[in-house]
């Protein structure tokens, strides 16, 4: 009796930190947000209340589905890329390197770029591929283009460049993390009972790296989803995310109605991180 | 009127008393507090330059903290956070959103030495007797309390200053005149089909779309009674125009940050969109041919002032007005006139100017040597001219000051549709 009421004061004295760092910095703020998501506002202050005004502006207009229409193709196609460039490298690296010494220097090489801020590498892009920027130049130099191409900056080709470029690597080290899981045997049983290159990646490797892939997944997703800076930069201020509708917002003092679309965006990303996660169990692989 | 000026001629006489009185017996203890005072300026990064800070503490004694932020950031931090700052360095737009929080307090124009000096766009809202006061928010139309403590602006000069003028300029386009290779001269040429993709207009609601308003007047679409407060049928139009415009990709980009605008300029992304006066100057001392072009149709002037924190008071309050006066006393202002800017008391200014700096970026006259910025680098040789001319010509051709609508949240979700259009 004594023994047990120890061990859960125990217990509770040792999860206590986590969860007062987790209440005061994680939910507490939360819950002001969506609190204050019901609050109204004039031009210079915030006025507590408990009004749908917010959501009804937010759900009634276009361009709030326009942007979070766009927001979701970011993600996606940014997910599809990342997913298939992110799964070859992991694949190169847990499969095809033998020695783990270079296995962890190739590793390494792919963390990097990680060493300059996000906001550097993402701007690094502008001067390359500006109208005259690097790009243009070479192709115009090879004869390829007769005058510059346009698309390659300021366009939803840019956006996209960016996110792949920074987020690939939240695919890789989650991937290759559960393929260097994979017991080696398994391989070669499939190769014993005839199975071909192919067939061994498609029923054994594919479905034993589903929880890396899931986790890389979250990541990529929740990122995109609630990235400003990037749409900002890349498109040259042209298209819009639903971060960048909070950012506007914020930036105007309406912070009701900016919380209101973070709770929506917050919901969003929620739901779909919980469909995801009814796909694979990821607490095995934790 | 000429009573007003009379009561308030009154009332300086008897501050400058007042103030000669208390200030007299004062020095031994200002002299040895003053160290330890450290006032906390915010405003936007065009006056708000660490050389200012350093000459405070060389000439005032005290200390000076600067932080420079985004016109949105400094609204808000005005608006939201009072106690964490003791001067505001804001525009008048900003002013007429962020007094009635009650979080500045008005200043005695007493205590201001140069009050009679500044410039009367800033006190009756004329620049010479026969200016007619242009649209938008103009600096005197928030310029003036009824007393301390007031939050409701005054029409007319009352004694107490919301803001004290620091510097203000007129703005238009600037274009790339080696890309263009023809005069430009009406801001319709914003939305000209040939610069298709080489167009930029800068989005910061509140003055992206006075710079719209311009063009659309310009291009007999809309007549607005008051461009600097529309109703929302003609934000509607503005903004449909734009849209429209923005779908035929006219534009390559729309920037938010100094830094951005000059970079499109630079690179020849852009070659006529909305810009500031100094980033022309960046893009020119890069070597790169840049005009702040004046257009028939006139310029969107914008202006900025000093603002107190209502908490100032006592010691830290005395060392506000010391810090104002000296403002105004010329030196900053002769930094700020050779960046291209106006300081509210020119004729201060010019004791801190050359005869050679003073005619060009004052009376609009040719240069007679190279002229420099305040950090040395050169921006225009002899026989250069000003873009748009002496002070009058260009301040005196404002057709609409910036401005903060009635319908300022109308307009800030229209434009929200317009970027994600």
């Amino acid at each position: 009796m004594n023994g047990v009421s120890r061990a859960t004061v125990t217990g509770w004295l040792l999860a206590s930190p986590l969860v007062v760092v987790l209440a005061g910095f994680l939910v507490l703020p939360i819950i002001t947000i969506v609190v204050v998501s019901f609050w109204q506002t004039t031009e210079f202050a915030i006025v507590p209340a408990f009004s749908f005004e917010n959501y009804e502006f937010l759900f009634g207009s276009a361009v709030t589905w326009k942007v979070f229409a766009a927001t979701f193709r970011y993600a996606v196609i940014t997910w599809a890329l990342t997913l298939s460039i992110g799964f070859t490298v992991a694949y190169y690296l847990a499969f095809h390197i033998r020695s783990q010494n270079v296995q962890i220097a190739l590793f390494l090489l792919c963390t990097i770029p990680f060493w300059t801020s996000n906001i550097i590498r993402m701007i690094s892009w502008i001067p390359f591929l500006g109208r005259n920027g690097l790009a243009n130049q070479t192709l115009l130099d090879w004869g390829m283009i007769d005058e510059p191409v346009e698309w390659l900056l300021y366009s939803d080709f840019s956006v996209i460049l960016a996110f792949v470029h920074l987020y690939t690597l939240f695919m890789v080290v989650p991937i290759f993390n559960t393929m260097m899981r994979i017991d080696r045997k398994l391989l070669e049983a499939a190769r014993d009972g005839g199975a071909s290159g192919f067939q061994t990646l498609v029923h054994v490797i594919l479905p034993l790296t589903k929880p890396g892939i899931m986790i890389g997944t979250i990541f990529v997703l929740t990122l995109v989803m609630g990235d400003f800076i990037t749409v900002r930069f890349m498109s040259g201020s042209q298209s819009a995310n639903v971060g960048r509708l909070i950012s506007n917002d914020i930036g105007l003092l309406q912070y009701p109605s900016a919380s209101a679309t973070a709770v929506v965006l917050l919901c969003t990303v929620l739901i779909m991180i919980a469909i995801l996660l009814r796909f694979v169990n990821i607490r095995k692989e934790l | 009127m000429s009573k007003m000026r009379y009561s308030r001629r009154a009332l300086l006489k008897g501050g400058a008393a007042a103030m000669a009185a208390s200030a007299l017996p004062a020095p031994m203890i200002w002299a040895q507090e003053i160290k330890d005072i450290t006032l906390r300026q915010f405003g936007t990064g065009v006056s708000n330059l660490n050389d200012v800070a350093t000459k405070v503490k060389e000439d005032l004694g005290f200390t000076l903290e600067m932080t420079a932020l985004d016109s949105d950031a400094v609204t808000q931090r005005a608006a939201t956070q009072p106690d964490s700052f003791d001067i505001a360095d804001i525009e008048y737009w900003i002013c007429k959103k962020v007094w009635p929080t009650g979080n500045l307090q008005a200043m005695d124009t007493a205590k201001i030495k140069n009050y009679d000096k500044i410039v009367g766009i800033f006190k009756s809202g004329k620049l010479t007797p026969e200016s007619v006061i242009a649209q938008g928010t103009a600096p005197h139309s928030v310029g003036f309390v009824e007393g301390p403590g007031s939050t409701t602006f005054s029409a007319s000069e009352t004694g107490w200053m919301t803001l004290i003028p620091t510097i203000y300029n007129a703005d238009t386009l600037g274009i790339r005149p080696d890309l263009i290779g023809r005069p430009i001269s009406s801001w319709t040429e914003l939305l000209n089909p040939e610069f298709k993709g080489k167009a930029s207009i800068l989005d910061i609601s509140s003055i992206g779309i006075m710079d719209m308003a311009m063009v659309c007047e310009a291009m007999g679409e809309v007549q607005y009674a008051d461009k600097g407060n529309m109703t929302k049928e003609e934000i509607d139009k503005t903004i449909g125009i734009f849209t429209e415009a923005k779908k035929n990709g006219q534009f390559r980009a729309f920037w938010k940050t100094f830094d951005e605008s000059v970079n499109l300029m630079a690179s020849g992304e852009v070659v006529i969109q909305s810009m500031w006066s100094p980033a022309i100057t960046a893009v020119k001392s890069r070597g790169i041919p840049c005009v702040y072009q004046p257009l028939k149709e006139g310029y969107r002037s914008w202006g900025g002032g000093i603002g107190l924190s209502a908490g100032l008071s006592g010691m830290a309050l005395d060392a506000a007005y010391e810090y104002i006066n000296w403002y105004l006393s010329g030196w900053v202002g002769g930094y700020l006139m050779r960046q291209g800017y106006y300081s509210a008391v020119p004729e201060t200014s010019k004791e801190f100017m050359s005869a050679d700096e003073w005619g060009y970026w004052f009376e609009g006259k040719a240069a007679t040597g190279d002229i420099t910025s305040p950090t040395g680098d050169k921006l225009a040789g002899a026989g250069d001219l000003r873009d748009g001319g002496s002070f009058y010509d260009r301040m005196g051709h404002v057709a609409c000051w910036n401005a903060v609508m009635d319908e300022n949240q109308y307009m800030v979700r229209k434009w929200n549709e317009f970027i994600a259009a």
